[in-house]
Order: C-alpha cells, then sequence, then structure tokens
C-alpha cells in the first residue's frame, strides 16, 4: 500500500493528473466523512472534502514524504474545516472553560438543545442525534473527537495530523467526551 | 452528585487506551461502590458507541469524478518550472550547454581563413594540403577551412576543420584521424580540447 501511494506521489509530482485521481479514490470516504461530521452537513462536506484534496494536489511539493501521506491529508483538511467553522459563527464561543479541568464549560451551564429518547430510537435519527451533538462540540474538541472515533486513528496520529503534543490531544479528547456525554449518554 | 475527579481521569485513561493494571483495579473497585460513577462510565462508554455508530457515512457516487473535474488545468509553462525548480543541478548545466553551445556555435559560422598546422615536408595547394608520397610529418596536423590529402605518413595526430580528408592507398596516420564538419562535432572538439588544456595546466 505505502508503495502504491509512493508510486503515484512520484507520478503526481511529474505532473501526471491521473496518478491523483487513485489517491482520491483511496481516501474520499475518510475525508469526505471527516468534513461531514465537521461541518455537519453535506453539502458545505463535499465542498470541503473537495477542496481538500484540490489543495493537496497543488502544494504536493510541500508533502513531506516522511509523514503518511494520509497524516498529511488530514492535516489539510481538519485545517480547512476548522476555518470553514470559524467563518460561519462569528457569535460567543461556548467553551470558555470554567475553573478546573474537568471539562465543565459554559455549555454545561446553558439550557441544551438536547434530543428526547423517543427522537433518538430510530437509527437514522439516532445518527442525527450524534451529529447535532457533535456539531455543538467546540472546533477544538471537535476535530479530536472526530478524528479518533468518526476516523479511528491513534492518539499519535491525532497529534501529528493537528500538530500538537499527545498530553493536550488526550486533554481535548478527555473534554469533548464529557461534553457528548452530558448531550448523549442519557439516551 | 459529582464524581471524584481521579477516578473520572482513570475513565479516561480507560478510553485513551493507556490505563494501566494497578489503575484498572483502582477503577473496577470504585465502579462497584459507586452508583454515580458506574452511571457516569456507562454513559461514556455509550457515548463513544454512538460515535462509532456515527463513523459509517460513504463519499457521494461522483465526488471523485467531480474532484478530478475541480482540478486546476497544468499549463506546461508551470510544469516546466515546477520541473526546473525541483532539478537545479540539471538547470545550471542545461544553462551551461546552452551558453557554451551558443557561444560555440557561432563561432562555428565565422569561417575563418585556411590554416594548417604543419608546414614542414607538406605541399599546400589550392586550400589542400598534401603529404607527398614518401614524406613523414613528425607531429599532429590541423588543418582548417581546407582539406588534407595524405599520400606519405603522418607521425600524429591529423583534424580537419571544415574539409575532408583523402587518404592515398600508401597514406599513413600512426595517430587519429578526425573530420569535423558538423556543428555539434565542433562542439564536442571544443570541449574536449578545453578539458584537455584544463588537464594540461593541471599538470
Amino acid at each position: 500500500m505505502d508503495l502504491f501511494i509512493k508510486k503515484r506521489i512520484k507520478a503526481i509530482r511529474k505532473g501526471d493528473q491521473n496518478a491523483y485521481a487513485d489517491l482520491v479514490d483511496l481516501y474520499k470516504d475518510k475525508i469526505y466523512r471527516l468534513c461531514y461530521r465537521m461541518l455537519g452537513n453535506r453539502h458545505e462536506a463535499e465542498d470541503a472534502a473537495q477542496e481538500a484534496f484540490i489543495r493537496a494536489y497543488v502544494h504536493i511539493d510541500t508533502y513531506n514524504p516522511e509523514m503518511k501521506f494520509s497524516t498529511w491529508l488530514y492535516r489539510i483538511a481538519t485545517n480547512l474545516t476548522i476555518d470553514k467553522l470559524r467563518k460561519r459563527k462569528p457569535d460567543v464561543y461556548l467553551d470558555e472553560e470554567l475553573n478546573g479541568t474537568d471539562g465543565l464549560t459554559m455549555q454545561a451551564q446553558l439550557p441544551s438543545r438536547e434530543a428526547s429518547p423517543e427522537e433518538a430510537v430510530e437509527s437514522l435519527e439516532l445518527q442525527e442525534t450524534v451529529q447535532r451533538a457533535i456539531d455543538q462540540l467546540p472546533e477544538k474538541y471537535r476535530s479530536v473527537i472526530v478524528l479518533k472515533y468518526i476516523e479511528d486513528l491513534s492518539l499519535q496520529e491525532i497529534s501529528e495530523i493537528l500538530e500538537l503534543p499527545v498530553g493536550t490531544v488526550k486533554t481535548r479528547l478527555h473534554r469533548g467526551r464529557e461534553a457528548l456525554r452530558r448531550q448523549l449518554g442519557h439516551l | 452528585m459529582e464524581c471524584p475527579k481521579e477516578i473520572v481521569l482513570l475513565m479516561h485513561s480507560y478510553f485513551d487506551g493507556d490505563l494501566q493494571p494497578e489503575g484498572e483495579q483502582q477503577l473496577k473497585e470504585h465502579l462497584r461502590s459507586c452508583a454515580a460513577c458506574a452511571a457516569h462510565f456507562h454513559e461514556l462508554k455509550k457515548t463513544v458507541a454512538f460515535l462509532q455508530y456515527a463513523a459509517h457515512v460513504a463519499a457521494p457516487p461522483s465526488f471523485a469524478a467531480k474532484v478530478m473535474e475541480a482540478m486546476p488545468k497544468e499549463r506546461k509553462t508551470a510544469r516546466l518550472r515546477r520541473f526546473l525548480h525541483r532539478h537545479p543541478l540539471l538547470t545550471a548545466a542545461s544553462l551551461f550547454l546552452a551558453l557554451t553551445f551558443g557561444s560555440l556555435a557561432s563561432s562555428w559560422g565565422e569561417r575563418g581563413a585556411f590554416s594548417v598546422s604543419a608546414d614542414e615536408h607538406v605541399i599546400i595547394r589550392d586550400h589542400t594540403v598534401i603529404v607527398p608520397e614518401g614524406q613523414t610529418v613528425k607531429g599532429d596536423i590541423t588543418v582548417r577551412n581546407g582539406s588534407i590529402r595524405i599520400e606519405g605518413t603522418v607521425d600524429g595526430d591529423v583534424t580537419v576543420i571544415h574539409g575532408k580528408k583523402y587518404m592515398a592507398s600508401a597514406g599513413q596516420v600512426t595517430g587519429e584521424v578526425e573530420e569535423i564538419n558538423q556543428v555539434f562535432e565542433w562542439i564536442w572538439y571544443n570541449i574536449k580540447e578545453r578539458v584537455h588544456h584544463a588537464l594540461q595546466s593541471l599538470e
């Protein structure tokens, strides 16, 4: 697999666009899924995933082959979606932390828009409920949660993608899980 | 009721996959005795399960085709620039060649006067150098803008630039014979000469 990717990248660097189609095919589901869970809707997700792939292609010369290609691609897509989230809501952030490290944020103090247990019975509704809960996470928790539980990546990979120490990734995961528990735990 | 902080931390270590055996023991014992923590832990487990359940989403079927359609069409100059950027040595080499080629090619164009490097034991007639039968020229002969007819013997190399060499059956050249009539040969010859001079000056 690694060799397959390396060969494609070599060809892409020589200007072979067709070689890139193979990589798009290989990673499209992962990148689309990441964008979808980060942004919360299919239309924006498709645009963002497409943009991520084009960015990666245009900047292929800056890709360091010592890093996994997927790590690099995830980094581009994560940064892009975080950018979009920031542009989307200029209003007050809900992740102003209160004293203490137990992940208690302003959000917990506000009456959150929770789904009732009945609402979540159907599987499709459960999907939506989970997505709504993710949508309410501040972006820094959202990215680690999505990378960990949607993309099933290791803490080490997440730390490389986000360029953060593993300890920081753990703290954010911890807080993200607690925030989601308040939304989903009662279901 | 709030759960003890250190127990919650143990729970998260559990989810991160780096809970040590003694931590696991401590967590288990606490969960058995504390209903609030057990509920907290159960909720976290459910949350994680929900998230993993939500993971199954695939890109729309036309996604890859759309990406490829939206790709920037690479212009040839962009490709060349990227290529040169990536191969600085090759760029330097081609620049060097272009300059060398340029100056030498233009000097090839200057069809200078007839000249010959040897005049002993040879006959010169109408831009043709003749090494007569029975004669032996010691040393190399270079003829520019003329031809050479060898009936005798040359004890060295013969080089003809912009001209022809004619060998009589009795003629003999002990060294190398070279005719230079093409611009590429001319350049090659010059490079060889320069390298030769450079090596000589080094010695």
